[in-house]
């Protein structure tokens, strides 16, 4: 019975958790590309790993924390930027080839020894080198709270402050993309989806449509890094293509094109995954090692990733009408 | 007039595939241009250690740490002994076969008033790696007190080692830390060889890629997970059931080709039928190829496996040096290459295959049926995609989980730089992405883990200023 409570608060726990809120703003980025424009981006851990950097190393070289801030959304801006570019024009799947390589390649290039000076090499950079700044703009008193089963320290890493902080961004995201998708430039971007065609000759300029959508979902993915790495440290190895994923099997199974889909889908494959793992772990323990119940779960995710797309593609909010799901 | 415009359009395809070298060329010397800037630290090495070279490296340093130039130093091992001097940076030696080699410091070498820290060190040479040995010479005359400031050296080199085999994926080929100035042209020329031999390699699984989009029009994240899934069939057939290696390579394709049989059965088929949309099958690809990937890690965890236990033979063909097994799967890929080309261009079912490639509607009108033609594409595609994973596993020595993961960045690369959906330009694609992958290793100062940025780069100026590719049509997008 302990076990059971314990394997429930710590469910619970990953409701609130700020890695949580991370994936769901990465997941309102990736749904800005793929839910209302139609962008294939399978390389959204490579606009995190750009945030995290970004932020990380802005700090460490001595910037505020606010101007380190811009500087991780510019990175993502950027690499948005260069990979736009050439694939914008391009039939949907180069969008996703290059980015799904640049993601891969960045993480290499992050843990490579030519610049380990800056990014740390393989070992990446220590959370206590570039979370000062952010620590020291807490308003809270130090001490702890709790409330119901859940209890955190105030300030600190794994703190009320950080969620505070992870949530309040993620609900300035959701107000921005509400604002966005029902202003006529989200029409745009919609129509984008549905039919490129019909929209250029509407006398859209859809290239440049394109973009600005790629840039403001790449800005959000990295500044969901910089959430990610706030409470604990920057490791490449952290972000590769498995967390490309997991935001896509968040966001589809809240919902593409939905306002609120992301939210829930990081809150609730975070506590279903949260309680798979603690669940299998504590029942299969005689069975196989710990390590084999991680990849176990992987699977599952793997396999749930699969089983949404064939049968709800529009996840647990979405409208199936809205939902063209086609190349373009 | 027809015979006209061929003739222009080879002209155009020469052409294209000029400018595609000189891009890769000009993409090389900007690569090259900045850490050739940045690199201070000139090293110099003799012995670059691939998939079938170990290197033994001695240090000498001073006591702050400062390379110790003019010390002679012994190494010793299995039927091997040779005297290395020490220069400004590091050298290292080619050794025949792994082991235990000792390393002993002449003292008559050391100056005066100085006094080594220990007399000999004791390394273990591995094949893609640089076993380092460290001597500190300190002033004074009481040796042997700091034993333990110099211990972590061999042990530092191995984790580099871990480290850049992991990045890479591909077992213990990774480890090579770029070299001085400009290469040799004999190691342009073993380059060159390395590049053919993963170029081929490449070739057989982008081949399969390349079919699979042209039928279906689904570029399958899935695939990198496919050539991985042969590499660990190799590893299991012959390191857990002990089956010889030609028994273990037919085992490979067969089960292989069989999951893709499989898949068509139970997933693509049905959604076929269904009328899924291809994006909505690209996304599944990607369910599935997580899946998978953490299926392989379930079976062999997340460390290096070799597929052949013992040491690799190297021959030299025509002043290249690879190992036996690397030439013979060469060969093997060359054979299946052929037949490929053979299948797609003599029999009934491959010129099927290209028509339904084509226009499958059109295909579809003369009598193909394309169901049954995919399915043929999708079983023959993850055959040779498991042969060529299992080939690579067993030329580069050893394999990791996320061998696929990054092969899939330059099978990707390859089918683009051919031209989607054409059997032949993924095979020359690939050639090309083998060939500028092993030889950018060659620019100095280029962490080996950085060298399949170059398909990636390769992928965005393709994508700029040929997107049909080499041997692509051009089709009116946007």
């Amino acid at each position: 019975m302990d076990e059971l409570s314990r394997i429930l608060i710590l469910a619970l726990g990953q409701l609130i958790a700020p890695a949580t809120a991370a994936y769901a703003l990465a997941a309102i980025g990736l749904n800005l590309h793929f839910g209302y424009t139609g962008l294939l981006n399978i390389g959204q851990a490579g606009f995190m790993l750009m945030g995290a950097y970004g932020f990380a190393i802005a700090t460490i070289e001595g910037a505020p924390f606010w101007l380190a801030f811009l500087v991780a959304a510019a990175a993502g801006a950027l690499l948005a930027l260069v990979l736009g570019i050439p694939t914008l024009k391009l039939r949907g799947d180069y969008l996703a080839i290059v980015t799904i390589s640049a993601a891969e390649i960045i993480r290499f290039a992050g843990r490579s020894t030519l610049w380990a000076e800056y990014t740390g090499g393989a070992s990446g950079l220590a959370g206590s080198s570039y979370k000062g700044t952010f620590q020291d703009l807490s308003p809270l008193p130090d001490g702890r709270t709790a409330i119901g089963p859940l209890e955190y320290i105030h300030n600190g890493s794994d703190s009320w402050w950080t969620r505070i902080f992870a949530w309040g961004v993620v609900l300035v995201a959701v107000l921005l993309v509400w604002l966005i998708t029902r202003s006529p430039w989200g029409r745009v971007l919609k129509g984008i989806r549905e039919d490129e065609d019909a929209v250029r000759a509407l006398g859209k300029n859809v290239f440049s449509y394109k973009m600005q959508a790629l840039i403001l979902g790449g800005i959000a993915g990295s500044l969901a890094g910089m959430l990610f790495v706030l409470p604990i440290s920057v490791a490449p190895d952290n972000m590769g293509r498995t967390l490309t994923f997991f935001v896509w099997t968040v966001m589809l199974l809240g919902g593409a094109a939905t306002l609120f889909g992301p939210v829930l889908g990081s809150m609730l494959f975070f506590f279903v995954y949260m309680l798979l793992r603690t669940g299998m772990r504590a029942g299969l323990s005689e069975i196989m090692p710990a390590q084999n119940v991680e990849h176990l779960a992987g699977l599952m995710v793997g396999v749930a990733l699969m089983c949404i797309v064939i049968f709800r593609p529009q996840g647990i909010l979405g409208n199936k009408k809205e939902l063209a799901f086609d190349v373009r | 007039m027809t015979a006209d415009r061929q003739i222009a359009s080879a002209a155009r395809r020469i052409l294209a595939v000029v400018v595609a070298v000189l891009a890769a060329l000009t993409a090389s010397a900007a690569m090259l241009a900045a850490p050739a800037a940045a690199s201070t630290t000139d090293v110099a090495t003799e012995c670059t250690p691939d998939g079938t070279t170990a290197c033994v490296s001695p240090i000498v340093l001073d006591e702050n740490n400062e390379p110790l130039p003019g010390i002679d130093v012994t190494i010793t091992g299995p039927g091997f002994e040779e005297v290395v001097t020490s220069t400004d940076g590091p050298v290292s030696v080619e050794v025949p076969e792994v082991g235990r080699y000792t390393l002993t410091l002449d003292p008559a070498t050391v100056p005066d008033g100085m006094q080594p820290d220990a007399p000999e060190q004791q390394v273990t040479a591995q094949l893609g790696s640089t076993a380092r040995g460290a001597f500190s010479i300190t002033p004074g005359s009481a040796p042997a007190e700091t034993g333990s400031a110099t211990e972590p050296s061999e042990t530092a080199g191995d984790a580099d080692a871990e480290d850049e085999a992991e990045a890479s994926g591909i077992g213990a080929d990774g480890s090579t830390e770029n070299v001085s100035g400009w290469p040799a042209f004999s190691q342009v020329w073993q380059q060159f060889g390395s590049g053919i031999r993963f170029g081929l390699l490449l070739a057989l699984a982008s081949v399969g890629l390349s079919l699979i989009y042209g039928t279906t029009g689904i570029s399958t994240f899935s695939h990198g997970e496919q050539v991985t899934l042969g590499a660990l069939l190799g590893f299991v057939s012959i390191n857990w059931w002990g089956l010889p290696v030609w028994a273990a390579v037919l085992v490979t394709i067969v089960v292989c080709a069989g999951t893709g049989w499989f898949q068509d059965v139970v997933l693509w088929g049905p959604l076929r039928r269904r009328g899924t949309p291809v994006m909505q099958l690209m996304i599944v690809t990607i369910g599935l190829s997580m899946a998978l990937q953490y299926l392989i890690q379930m079976v062999i965890g997340g460390r290096s496996q070799r597929v052949l236990s013992s040491n690799a033979r190297s021959v030299e063909i025509a002043g290249i040096t690879l190992s036996a097994a690397s030439w013979l799967s060469m060969l093997v890929a060359l054979a299946v290459i052929g037949v490929i080309a053979w299948f797609l261009t003599q029999t009934r079912i491959g010129r099927a295959t290209r028509a339904v490639s084509d226009n499958p509607a059109l295909a579809a009108a003369t009598g193909i049926n394309p169901d049954r033609i995919v399915r043929i594409v999708w079983t023959v595609s993850t055959g040779l995609a498991g042969l060529s994973g299992m080939l690579l596993a067993i030329s580069f020595g050893s394999f990791t989980w996320t061998l696929g993961m990054i092969l899939l960045l330059l099978m990707f690369a390859a089918v683009t730089l051919g031209g989607m959906g054409t059997a032949f330009g993924a095979l020359a694609g690939s050639i090309v992405i083998g060939l500028v992958v092993e030889m950018s290793t060659l620019i100095p100062g280029m962490p080996s883990s950085l060298r399949y940025a170059s398909g990636l780069l390769i992928l965005i100026l393709v994508l700029l200023f040929r997107p049909q590719g080499l041997l692509g049509r051009a089709v009116r997008v946007g």
